[in-house]
């Protein structure tokens, strides 16, 4: 298994009666209730608990793209990944990942995560997602019907882009480009390159023809996750591809451990409930614009999670988040015996481990991630033995890699000196 | 009226065609329209009435291929040569009448008469347009109608979101109607007509609903002041959908082109 601590960054603040006042914690949410002297802080502890985790072992940290949403504070996750090259020392750095149709022109993409790539000595694991409807139609503007043509066509630029050794004139109905020559390249070339998607059968067949891992982002939780992921499965079975190594898929799933399971409700209720009652709540009209999902998905049932009709994730009891699996709360054992069953059930090996949770303070994230790292993440690790061999999926890394040199401690007291 | 296909180089197009008179060919709103529709049946009495609908409305097949403004435009055009049109009567109502006014700038002898009811295409940064994609079916009425409650009667009448296969089937009409209908009005309705409207010479019918909330009425004038020969007739008691709650002077006002 590969385990990957993620934090969505979501925005701590906001007012308990946040849900009653405002329609929609994104596309148009208050951007009052933003406060960048807070955000300052709030920024630097997040990146202080990605680079924990590193420290802690995990296989990845993880970082990801929204835009004007306020449980989602990377509009660009490249910046992020970018700080985070200098101070992790292991893991591998996921942005998962940048929505190619919206960068003008994609060459962006291939150029900073070639960036990033080189920067942090290969760890860099890639993410192509079309993007949710609420970012890249709303926020972003782009024609829904169009957005997959966009998104298939960046998809071949960047590609050319990082394995082409010449330059190259590329003429795609959205991109006209004369020289395409990036530089830098990746390490990596490419990057493993995971795809988040929603359950269309476009996006399986996507991933099967590139050999890329297909990861499903949800927050309802591994038990309903079950159809989606079996649908990838049955289109591998379908398509008779040579090997079902469970690293083709990923999966992102809440979990927050406690010494008890006691313990666990104890610490961290009130912030999984802040995540789904305050953070969760988007105005049903952004969910979905028509002509963003194709109709043979919808036919296929697979609706967004924002959708109507979903049902109202805001009063959830802790009793039905764990008994529905929304979220894996408890002792490490709880912990690891409902993770095993996540593992086997959708045959994942790419585990996106959402250890931040709404307005979880530092120390209490710190607790959490710790007691995961320690007492159940070793014991995981050999779920999938005949795989481990798999290395299609995940950041193969420089042996030898730079380190930061150590600050000066002399310029260190000057600077103190002049800010006084 | 009757259903009718013919092919295009793009795809096969569905028309409804009924009445006797003068040749008129009706761009429908991004509603879309049907054989039952009051508005088209009143207009059959007076005229040979074509209206096709576009890829993804209707049985109309989405057409991947029609991506933007000029697509759709000339699309419109190949269906015209389809159904042996020579210089029909155009007219065209929200949607419909943006693209009938693309239409009539861009071959402005090819269109001698025309009628543009309550047109998208222009914005204005002071009476800004809503946005017609995050709306909830239940928040539709009060833009589209003079008097909302008896419109929202009229579109949700046998609509129930709490059966998921009613709501599939309605997703699915939306995301076709729709997803057609962003190509020319996501996320702003606007493709930079305002800078075409002066080439156009046909004798024009503008028609206002006095309590469109959707277009307000004072886009009217700008489309007034923008085209050469155009006549304003601005309808009392009625919104958007004016075709729908005053059909008769919807029909009449049509009328004044002769």
């Amino acid at each position: 298994m590969k385990f990957t601590w993620f934090n969505l960054m979501p925005w701590p603040h906001l007012p308990a009666d946040f849900r009653e006042k405002n329609r929609s914690v994104w596309v148009d949410i208050d951007s009052t209730l933003y406060d960048p002297v807070r955000g300052h802080d709030v920024y630097n502890d997040y990146l202080d608990l990605l680079e924990y985790a590193d420290q802690l072992g995990f296989d990845g940290v993880g970082v990801n793209e929204h835009h004007q949403n306020a449980y989602g504070m990377m509009p660009s996750p490249n910046i992020m990944a970018a700080a985070l090259t200098r101070r992790t020392k292991n893991a591998a750095i996921v942005v998962l990942g940048n929505s190619i149709a919206l960068y003008n022109p994609p060459v962006r993409v291939a150029e900073e995560f070639a960036m990033l790539d080189v920067m942090c000595g290969g760890r860099l694991v890639a993410g192509f997602p079309v993007g949710t409807s609420m970012d890249t139609n709303y926020c972003y503007g782009q024609i829904p019907a169009l957005t997959r043509e966009k998104y298939l066509e960046a998809h071949e630029l960047i590609i050319r882009a990082w394995k082409e050794d010449k330059p190259f004139a590329f003429n795609g109905r959205y991109n006209k480009l004369r020289h395409v020559n990036i530089w830098p390249k990746p390490i990596q070339n490419p990057p493993p390159i995971h795809i988040p998607g929603g359950g269309s059968v476009e996006t399986y067949d996507f991933c099967l023809d590139n050999t890329y891992s297909y990861s499903y982002l949800s927050f309802t939780g591994y038990i309903r996750a079950k159809a989606l992921m079996q649908g990838y499965w049955d289109r591998l079975t379908e398509r008779n591809e040579p090997d079902e190594s469970p690293y083709r898929a990923g999966f992102a799933q809440t979990i927050v451990v406690g010494e008890t399971d006691k313990e666990a409700e104890d610490l961290y209720k009130e912030h999984v409930n802040y995540f789904y009652n305050r953070c969760l709540h988007v105005h049903a009209g952004f969910a979905d614009a028509p002509g963003y999902r194709t109709i043979k998905t919808i036919q296929s049932g697979a609706l967004s999670q924002y959708a109507p009709n979903m049902g109202d994730l805001s009063n959830l009891s802790w009793k039905q988040l764990l008994d529905d699996g929304y979220v894996v709360a408890g002792s490490p054992d709880t912990v690891r015996e409902k993770l095993e069953h996540l593992a086997k059930s959708l045959r994942v090996g790419n585990l996106f481990c959402l250890m931040h949770v709404g307005d979880m303070p530092a120390d209490k994230c710190k607790h959490s991630s710790k007691l995961f790292a320690e007492k159940v993440m070793p014991k995981m690790r050999n779920i999938f033995p005949e795989y481990d061999n798999d290395t299609r999926f995940w950041a193969q890394p420089l042996a030898k890699r730079a380190t930061p040199a150590p600050v000066d401690a002399a310029l260190k007291t000057r600077e103190t000196v002049a800010g006084e | 009226m009757n259903l009718r296909k013919i092919k295009t180089r793009h795809t096969e197009t569905h028309v409804l065609e009924g009445g006797s008179g003068p040749d008129l060919l009706f761009l429908h709103g991004a509603g879309g329209i049907t054989l039952e529709d009051p508005f088209l049946q009143a207009l059959a009495a007076k005229y040979h009435v074509y209206a096709p609908l576009l890829p993804g409305y209707g049985e109309s097949d989405e057409c991947a291929e029609i991506r933007d403004m000029l697509d759709v435009t000339l699309h419109t055009y190949d269906v015209a040569e389809a159904l042996g049109l020579k210089k029909p009567i155009l007219a065209g109502h929200s949607m419909g009448g943006m693209i009938a006014a693309e239409m009539a700038a861009i071959a402005p002898n090819e269109v001698e008469k025309l009628c543009l009811i309550c047109p998208a295409g222009l914005w204005l940064e002071d009476h800004q347009i809503p946005d017609l994609f995050s709306l909830l079916p239940y928040e539709l009425p009060a833009y589209l109608f003079h008097d909302a409650e008896a419109g929202g009667k009229l579109m949700t009448a046998g609509m129930d979101f709490s059966n998921l296969d009613f709501l599939k089937a309605f997703l699915i009409q939306n995301a076709r109607q729709m997803g057609m209908a962003g190509k020319l009005l996501f996320p702003i309705p606007e493709r930079g007509l305002r800078e075409r409207l002066y080439r156009i010479k046909a004798r024009t019918v503008l028609i206002w609903g006095d309590s469109d909330k959707l277009i307000v009425p004072r886009y009217a004038q700008e489309f007034k002041k923008l085209i050469a020969k155009c006549e304003l007739v601005s309808i009392a008691e009625a919104g958007h959908l004016v075709p729908l709650e005053q059909t008769a002077q919807t029909v009449a006002a049509l009328g004044r082109l002769g």
